[in-house]
């Protein structure tokens, strides 16, 4: 088991090391971006002199190569990484190279908006998407398992059917549009102040997430944004349970189970419920990568503080390192919720060796 | 007894007759008992139908999507303004026709264009393997690992797109689910006997593609594809409604909602009218891919 974690993991660093590239590459392509930001707009100077020293000084005349393993893994262990040019008096200068970790060792530079290090304003937001993330996944779960089991009991009958049309229909929804229909629905015509917003953004001190402000007091915040990433959730996975269901039940083992004399009920939710989940694992993946991409929506309507939000922010704020830090750090949960999920499986399938 | 042997030949010849019937014959028998399918194929039409015909229908009905008026503004549902007024007076039945335009044919457009680079790529890397096929797979996993809106955003929020950009960019996204599927049905067909026995005539590699292995494909294809038609109205929607989908004054269902959204207390209507087309093509799209795939599939028993 442990062997088969670590191999799993080993596995990952392909991935991980691909996202890298492809958000760098996608960065350096931004017009006039990280390269005049980094040097305030004065990269088209006609000061020729001081841009050659901004260029040298953030590497900008590095190969690209150069800049990525920068980028990546720091310069302060490059020994050639100071130059000298030539200033306005003729003489040689040396220009010293601003250093940097690198994002392996957690350095993804300072937001050019907040002055202060991207990753802590990534972290300090962390939290309340895990929060909102699996209080969906447990409720997706808790409610759409049981819907799934029930429909496949009754295959063919009234609820199995009113089951798979709003599942259709859950899906085809769009989300926001979802949210904000409860929105209008509980926060104004019922005039509940909770439906509207996250409790931390109306309390004045939104910067800190919501640490300040223990779990069971907000409870009623969570709800509409959890319901809201929760129904597509819901949907697939009452479906996904349905069909195994009534995969596992045309087994060898559920015959026997009905030749001992078992009653249906023991029969139905023991031996057959049980075994059906083991397929709902490989669910699991694509269903945590859903909440961690919807968050950016959702959390949009409610308001919440989480790692989604201040994406979109940073992103319309042209806040290039936090916009880094937040990708690389959402493609590293969806990387831990595949492992978490293939982990599961194994767990769940005794009959899977390694 | 001697009806009773009429029914059994009648039977006979049902059963002769549909055996005779070719394998798309026949889904289209199934398609045409499947009401849910053909209801959900009726009201698609008829919403394609009323998106297309907007510049006659706004004539009749007097309306336009362009003209400002700012006397009249957040006005509910009339005679005049049959869905009343947004923000800046302007008609928003007329905004929802040619928004519907953009909303649908970028979503068409995008998913023929993914559809496009999907099936070529897997045809190929599922016939030839190889290192491509490696390193493909590689990037499929590094793309399937970054989270799609987050890659969407920031690649859209870069190039600002027109409509026809933004069409590339979720295009050239897109590609992926139905590269891996066609991949994988690919890898099975290419070990089949009639594979086998055509490269045993001498047939190249080429013609085995697209006589022998691409009509094998359609079926998961038309499926695919208007499921994914769907999907993509929702995602379009989706980063218009966060500001970075195609720019307004353009018209989208999406930007639409994403404008209303401000004023909703003001006005619902014009909140609630784009929602529920958006989810009604989506839902129509969904059914009819679910219906296809039933009709289509081989293993059916009529």
């Amino acid at each position: 088991m442990t062997r088969h974690i670590f191999r799993r993991i080993i596995q990952s660093i392909p991935t991980i090391f691909g996202v890298t590239i492809l958000s760098y590459l996608i960065m350096t392509a931004a017009p006039g971006g990280p390269a005049a930001l980094l040097t305030f707009g004065n990269i088209d100077d006609e000061n020729n002199i001081q841009r050659q020293q901004i260029e040298e000084r953030y590497g900008l005349n590095d190969p690209w190569i150069m800049q990525y393993v920068t980028w990546v893994a720091g310069n302060d262990w490059q020994v050639w990484k100071n130059r000298t040019i030539i200033n306005e008096d003729g003489e040689e200068e040396l220009v010293f190279r601003h250093t940097t970790q690198g994002v392996i060792r957690g350095d993804f530079g300072e937001s050019f908006r907040q002055r202060r290090p991207a990753l802590d304003i990534i972290l300090e937001r962390v939290p309340a998407t895990l929060e909102l993330g699996i209080a969906s996944l447990l409720v997706a779960l808790l409610v759409g398992i049981p819907i799934g089991i029930v429909a496949a009991i009754w295959h063919g009958g009234i609820f199995d059917n009113t089951s798979r049309i709003l599942a259709v229909v859950g899906n085809a929804i769009p989300n926001f549009w979802f949210g904000l229909m409860l929105i209008l629905f509980v926060g104004v015509f019922l005039d509940q102040p909770w439906a509207r917003g996250n409790r931390c953004d109306l309390s004045a001190n939104s910067r800190t997430g919501c640490g300040s402000v223990p779990i069971y007091q907000r409870m009623e915040y969570l709800l509409l944004p959890t319901f809201v990433l929760a129904y597509g959730g819901i949907a697939n996975f009452s479906r996904f349970m349905r069909t195994s269901m009534l995969d596992t039940v045309s087994s060898d083992f559920i015959r026997t189970a009905y030749a001992k004399g078992l009653r249906n009920r023991t029969v139905w939710w023991r031996h057959a419920a049980r075994n059906s989940l083991i397929p709902i694992a490989t669910f699991l993946g694509p269903a945590i990568v859903g909440v961690i991409g919807g968050s950016a929506i959702t959390e949009a309507i409610f308001t919440w503080p989480g790692l989604g939000r201040v994406f979109v922010e940073s992103i319309s704020s042209r806040d290039y390192p936090v916009v880094m830090a937040s990708v690389l750090i959402a493609s590293l949960l969806t990387v831990v919720g595949y492992i978490i999920s293939d982990i599961l499986y194994a767990v769940f399938d005794p009959r899977i060796r390694f | 007894m001697a009806t009773a042997t009429n029914i059994a030949q009648l039977q006979d010849g049902e059963e002769e007759q549909l055996r005779r019937l070719t394998h798309n014959q026949r889904a289209l028998r199934r398609l045409k008992k499947d009401y849910l399918t053909l209801g959900g194929l009726g009201i698609l039409l008829l919403l394609v139908l009323i998106v297309i015909t907007a510049p006659a229908t706004t004539r009749i009905l007097g309306i336009d999507h362009l003209t400002e008026n700012l006397s009249k503004i957040y006005a509910d549902p009339d005679s005049e303004n049959l869905l009343g007024t947004d923000d800046k007076g302007r008609d928003h039945l007329a905004r929802l026709m040619y928004g519907g335009q953009i909303s649908l044919a970028i979503a068409v457009t995008a998913s023929t264009l993914s559809m496009t680079i999907g099936i070529s790529l897997g045809m190929l890397t599922g016939y030839y393997g190889g290192i491509v096929d490696d390193i493909l797979i590689w990037l499929i996993t590094t793309l399937n690992s970054i989270p799609q809106l987050f890659l969407l955003l920031i690649i859209s929020s870069i190039l600002s797109p027109s409509p026809i950009v933004f069409i590339g960019i979720l295009g050239f996204l897109g590609w992926t689910g139905i590269m891996r599927l066609v991949r994988g049905e690919t890898l099975s067909l290419r070990e089949r006997e009639y594979i086998i026995a055509a490269r045993a005539m001498g047939a190249s590699d080429a013609r085995i593609m697209f006589q022998h292995i691409f009509p094998n494909l359609i079926s998961i294809v038309v499926v695919t594809m208007a499921i994914d038609i769907g999907a993509l109205i929702l995602i379009e929607s989706g980063l218009s409604f966060l500001g970075f989908g195609v720019q307004p004054p353009t018209p989208t269902w999406g930007n639409m909602l994403s404008e209303s959204r401000a004023f909703f207390r003001k006005a619902p209507h014009l909140v609630i009218a784009p929602g529920l087309l958006i989810s009604i093509t989506v839902l129509c799209l969904y059914i009819i891919g679910d219906g296809l795939r039933d009709a289509l599939d081989p293993t059916t028993v009529d």
